[in-house]
């Protein structure tokens, strides 16, 4: 929670100032039953049109200036609660970004968009009622306090008396309903994730013809949300009426010794009206502090979630020496073990190679044998567990990650590419890229000819996710893509699947011609990799063989079955 | 705006008993305490000076006070609850139907729709409809109870003074709704701008692996920040005009209450012999009702924010509500067993109208038929299913099933005759074994097991932490061929007499491939299947291959006759061998 505190820094002008205009306002609003008092004492008893005159003038100057510190103070509260929130919800998303593959795994996409955009807004929403409220009200009790003191000390005893009891209620509420707001944002995040998926497998739902299912899953799931929603609510439903109550009990009391006081001359009967009125008035402030202290009840909630991101630090730290390319060894892992958090089996076992630099790495296995995972320790998504991954002629961990990622092109197994145009989605390595680089890439990612034939060329605008393409368009433009960014080292983590034979055979010719780019190339089909200076056997996360086609061939059992397997026909 | 505020008003008719109760509930507890203030005034009537205190009559109206105060917090509480179950109702009515016409939506709109935007409709939008619902619905009531109830006070009192207050109302009113159309813009352009930060971050951070590796953060920062700025600027906007209203009214109300006392104190005095008699006590209970008939304006104009919020997210929502459903068809025929018999009759269809895709397509798959589907990428495959599953509509020509326009069956009815199985994976949140029994939710333990076994996923499987319980998503670190595996097993426990398998396994090693075989081939025999493959080994053994390019067939046959030819689709085949061929 500290935390967010800092974000507010620099509003320490409008906080202070904000709610002090407020304070005006509403010292100015406490001397209006002052003056009216006086009316009645004064100017009835008195009988004079020109003092009941003056005064009720007064009352509207009053009113004009609590009017001008009023509107200053909303200004201010906007300013302010608007000012944090934006740099929170910047200050959120950049946090995110540090956070590795690792942390996001265990957060999920939904929760981290919902706390971005709804939480946020909740906590922000909560300072801007804090401005705007929170000097307000305790400033009307406590003055109205000291007005009734000075009134009649006696009788301010009985509101002494009960104020601890509100305050009880108060903090009660408070303390039961936190917890239960911050249960009903994770249900909701709920019903987010699973709208997204919903979304995402619209076609299979279909095809299974379970939109019934899936709409009842849903009314489920909005239905929980409903009784926990109601459950906070008949706790928070009772905090206004019982203040209400309390508040009202302790006026009859003070009528009752007020007038026992007027009897034996401690007060007149204008200070009587008036105590009334102040009390009235603390009545009125105690039911919006308490309003005031719901909205910042789900402030706080939703600020905490915030928070707990905020407070995720990235399991992985950067480091600030740029990658050499130049030098001749490009990839070294040797004895690396890795295993995903959570997860029971190692993914990797012992695994060591060396790749010089402008060679081809051929990765092929099973299903599952972990050549992702190998992929992914390369360009550095997590951190090896055991043994040491040096990327040219370095530990991979001294390197500054967005260095190093300037240096990688990786293209990655889903074929995902991004709302904007295709010139924009290729300028995603390198944002100043020429217009003769990206034709160069899409060149050899062999997208070039159907990209021409589109009625826009680059400037196509695609949907989210390039929906209007079809499978091998995308993925030959996310190919483009890395190699737009002319990186040192170009990662293809099966990304050829969906290309036909042609077009992968003709790709692969392009590439052999990029002499200087190191490529790691991983695909089922053993002819995409048999050229591969270097070729890795993975089973089951264990490297069974490694060599060149023609060595494991002769000596590896489980390479030769997949090759067989695709050159018995 | 009216209208939408009707529409979501029509939402509470389940709900009309707890509406009418809340209804009555508010008018007791309001009116309760509107006799508060008179009853103060008694009171302090009754305590005239020093040895003029009625003490008798002092203790009879308290008593009726302290009644009166613990009645009415009785009542508002109820009310607070019935209002609670009539919003929160509300919401999840709305919320239900909002993701059960998603259901019904076309592919194509899911098509179009960025995922983040369609989400926030679905969450936050809905969340501030309720708050706005639940604050607008009671204090709104409240509010216009509270005005009624002082005005009928105030005229029992004095009319000449209420006709005062009277007319310096509609000064209030005439300033809450200059701002509120000053405002309504600004929230407008508000919600926009909110819709737009959910989906950039639903889209950004959905693919954070993406953004990593092109080491993209500092851009995607840059249009966030972008986006969030527009936002921020837009919300300050907003609010602190929204926020106007309230000390604007309360100023006027400051105006009313000083003209009730000056003319109430110039009665007393009989300054203004027109005002009548007038005690110190009613002046008294009168300011107070000045107070109290005013605050609820205030009140309003602050609701009438909340509302307008609320109005415009529910636009959206309703906009969801009312974009065109896939048509009914509930007079369409249920097609219960096909044959399998599927003919395409010069069938027409462009995603876009200027650019044809598919022209003049025909085709026929006689039952049992293995028709496998090739050609390279783009030139359509994907579409043909697309429309022989009805996820889009063709163009022109027809599709025949067992000779009978597919136009003429329940779209249910014609999908759930195909088993289908799609490049792109889809695994929802849920056990291994939810997700295998996807298709058939009765499915014993044993019969997913053997489907698991049956596609060689079993081992895999086994190995996760909880076995087939191991709660698994999309993200949750199944690799892409296992999880397309997870997919073919789901078709293995249903029984559909076609199969649709679209690149169904591109992402599945070639061993694994050519061990699960023998599961296609057992699923397949008998079964007409349209295979998209680019392996072409997938492809072999079909019975009927058509050759596809830039949306039409230019060659068809079976493999033999097809190599035999050594047209488009020799030169396809022998591409695949030419990698190798460099080497070997």
């Amino acid at each position: 929670m500290q935390k967010l505190f800092r974000f507010l820094k620099p509003y320490r002008r409008e906080l202070i100032i904000g709610p002090l205009f407020k304070l005006l306002e509403a010292i100015f609003e406490l001397i209006v039953p002052v003056v009216m008092a006086k009316i009645i004492d004064n100017g009835i008893a008195r009988q004079d049109s020109g003092y009941i005159l003056r005064h009720c003038g007064l009352i509207v100057l009053l009113g004009i200036c609590g009017l001008c510190f009023a509107l200053t103070c909303q200004y201010l509260a906007a300013k302010c609660a608007f000012g944090y929130g934006t740099t929170l919800r910047k200050e959120l998303y950049c946090h995110i970004n540090t956070l590795s593959c690792t942390e996001l795994d265990r957060l999920g996409t939904s929760t981290l968009v919902n706390r971005i955009t709804n939480d946020v807004t909740a906590s922000l929403s909560g300072v801007n009622m804090f401005i705007r409220l929170a000097s307000r009200a305790p400033f009307l009790i406590i003055g109205a306090i000291v007005m009734v003191l000075i009134i009649d000390w006696r009788l301010s005893l009985i509101f002494l008396a009960i104020a601890p009891i509100v305050a009880f209620l108060l903090w009660f509420v408070m303390h039961k309903t936190i917890p239960m707001y911050g249960a009903n944002q994770k249900r909701l995040d709920g019903i987010a994730r699973r709208t997204g998926e919903t979304l995402d497998g619209m076609r299979v739902i279909r095809a299974f013809s379970r939109q019934k299912e899936e709409a009842k899953r849903f009314a489920d799931d909005c239905a929980d949300l409903e009784q926990a929603m109601l459950a906070v609510g008949r706790i928070s439903a009772v905090l206004n009426p019982l203040t209400f109550v309390v508040m009202n009990l302790g006026i009859v009391a003070v009528l009752w010794f007020g007038g026992v006081h007027v009897n034996t001359g401690l007060l007149s009967q204008g200070d009587l009206t008036a105590f009334a009125n102040y009390m009235t008035q603390i009545l009125l402030a105690m039911v919006a502090l308490a309003n005031l202290i719901q909205i910042l009840t789900k402030a706080q909630a939703s600020s905490l979630r915030v928070a707990e991101v905020l407070e995720t630090p990235g399991s992985m730290q950067d480091g600030t020496e740029l990658p050499d390319t130049d030098g001749s060894e490009a990839i070294a892992f040797s004895h690396v073990n890795f295993t995903y958090q959570g997860a029971g089996d190692t993914a990797l076992s012992d695994i060591s190679f060396t790749l010089q630099k402008g060679q081809t790495l051929g990765i092929i296995g099973g299903t599952g044998s972990g050549k992702s995972t190998l992929a992914s320790l390369i360009y550095r998504a997590y951190d090896a567990a055991e043994g040491e991954i040096r990327l040219f002629g370095k530990d991979i961990r001294t390197y500054s990650l967005d260095a190093l990622h300037h240096c990688i092109g990786t293209v990655p197994q889903k074929a995902v590419l991004f709302t904007g145009t295709i010139a924009e989605n290729l300028r995603w390595a390198d944002a100043d890229a020429t217009e003769d680089d990206l034709q160069w890439a899409l060149e050899i990612a062999q997208a070039a000819d159907f990209v021409a034939a589109l009625p826009y060329q680059m400037q196509t605008h695609l949907v989210q996710g390039g929906r209007n393409l079809s499978g091998g368009q995308k993925q030959r433009l996310t190919i483009a893509r890395a190699l737009a960014g002319k990186p040192a080292m170009l990662i293809l983590d099966d990304s050829m699947s969906a290309l036909d034979y042609a077009t992968d055979a003709a790709l692969r010719k392009a590439l052999a011609a990029c002499r200087d780019m190191t490529k790691v190339i991983i695909s089922q089909r053993a002819t995409s990799i048999a050229d591969a200076d270097l070729i890795l056997v993975l089973e089951d996360g264990v490297c069974v063989g490694q060599g060149t086609h023609t060595e494991l061939l002769e000596r590896c059992t489980v390479y030769k079955e997949i090759y067989d397997s695709q050159m018995q026909q | 705006m009216k209208h939408t505020i009707f529409r979501i008003l029509r939402y509470t008719k389940p709900y009309w008993a707890h509406l009418v109760l809340a209804l009555f509930c508010t008018l007791i507890g309001v009116l309760l305490s509107l006799f508060v203030p008179i009853l103060i005034g008694e009171a302090v009537d009754l305590a005239l000076g020093v040895g003029e205190v009625d003490f008798a009559g002092l203790g009879q109206v308290l008593v009726k006070l302290a009644a009166f105060v613990v009645v009415s917090g009785v009542f508002q509480w109820m009310a607070g609850l019935f209002v609670n179950r009539l919003a929160f109702g509300v919401v999840r009515e709305l919320r239900t139907e909002l993701t059960e016409k998603l259901g019904k939506m076309p592919i194509s709109y899911i098509d179009g729709h960025a995922r983040g935007d369609i989400m926030a409709r679905v969450v936050p939008d809905i969340e501030i409809l309720s708050d706005g619902l639940l604050q607008g619905f009671a204090q709104l009531f409240t509010g216009v109870v509270t005005i009624g109830g002082t005005l009928y006070f105030m005229l029992t009192r004095n009319v000449r003074i209420t006709v005062i207050v009277v007319l310096m109302t509609p000064l209030s009113l005439l300033l809450a709704a200059k701002l509120t159309t000053l405002s309504h813009s600004t929230f407008q352009k508000q919600t926009q701008l909110r819709g737009d930060i959910g989906a950039l971050t639903e889209e950004l951070v959905g693919n954070q692996r993406i953004v990593k590796v092109f080491a993209y953060e500092k851009r995607a920062e840059e249009r966030f920040s972008e986006v969030n700025a527009a936002l921020g600027e837009a919300g300050r906007k907003a609010t602190f005009y929204s926020s106007l209203s309230n000390p604007s009214t309360r100023f006027v109300n400051g105006l009313i209450y000083a003209a009730v006392g000056t003319v109430g104190a110039l009665g007393a005095i009989g300054v203004l012999p027109w005002v009548g008699v007038m005690s110190i006590g009613m002046l008294a209970s009168f300011l107070s009702y000045a107070n109290q008939y005013t605050k609820p304006f205030n009140e309003i104009s602050g609701v009438i924010t909340e509302l307008q919020n609320a109005v415009t997210c529910a636009q959206r929502v309703f906009a969801v509500l009312d974009a065109p459903p896939e048509p009914d068809d509930s007079h369409c025929l249920m097609l219960t067993d096909s044959k399998g018999h599927i003919a395409l009759r010069d069938v027409s269809f462009s995603y876009v109208p200027e650019k044809p895709l598919i022209r003049h397509f025909s085709m026929e798959a006689k039952p049992g038929q293995r028709i496998a589907i090739v050609g390279p990428t783009g030139c359509g495959k994907s579409t043909i299913i697309n429309l022989l599953l009805r996820f889009y509509e063709i163009g022109g020509g027809e599709i025949l099933l067992d000779g009978r326009s597919t136009r003429e069956l329940t779209r249910d009815s014609l999908r759930s005759q195909f088993g289908m199985v799609l490049q792109e994976t889809w695994i929802f949140t849920g056990t291994v074994a939810e997700n295998i029994a996807y298709g058939k939710p009765d499915a014993t333990p044993e019969e997913i097991e053997q489907a698991a076994r049956a596609v060689h996923a079993h081992g895999f499987i086994k190995r996760l932490p909880e076995g087939y319980q191991t709660v698994i998503s999309e993200n949750s670190g199944l690799s892409q061929g296992q999880k397309q595996l997870l997919c073919i097993a789901r078709i293995m426990l249903t029984d559909p007499p076609m199969l649709i398998l679209d690149e169904a396994t591109s992402s599945i090693d070639l061993r694994t491939e050519h061990r699960i075989q023998r599961a296609f081939e057992k699923l397949m025999r008998g079964r007409t299947s349209f295979i998209i493959a680019h392996r072409l080994s997938t492809i072999r053994s079909a019975d009927h291959i058509l050759v596809m390019r830039d949306g039409s067939i230019i060659e068809q046959g079976d493999h033999a006759s097809l190599i035999a030819k050594n047209g488009f689709y020799a030169e396809l085949y022998n591409s695949q061998f030419a990698g190798s061929g460099e080497t070997a």
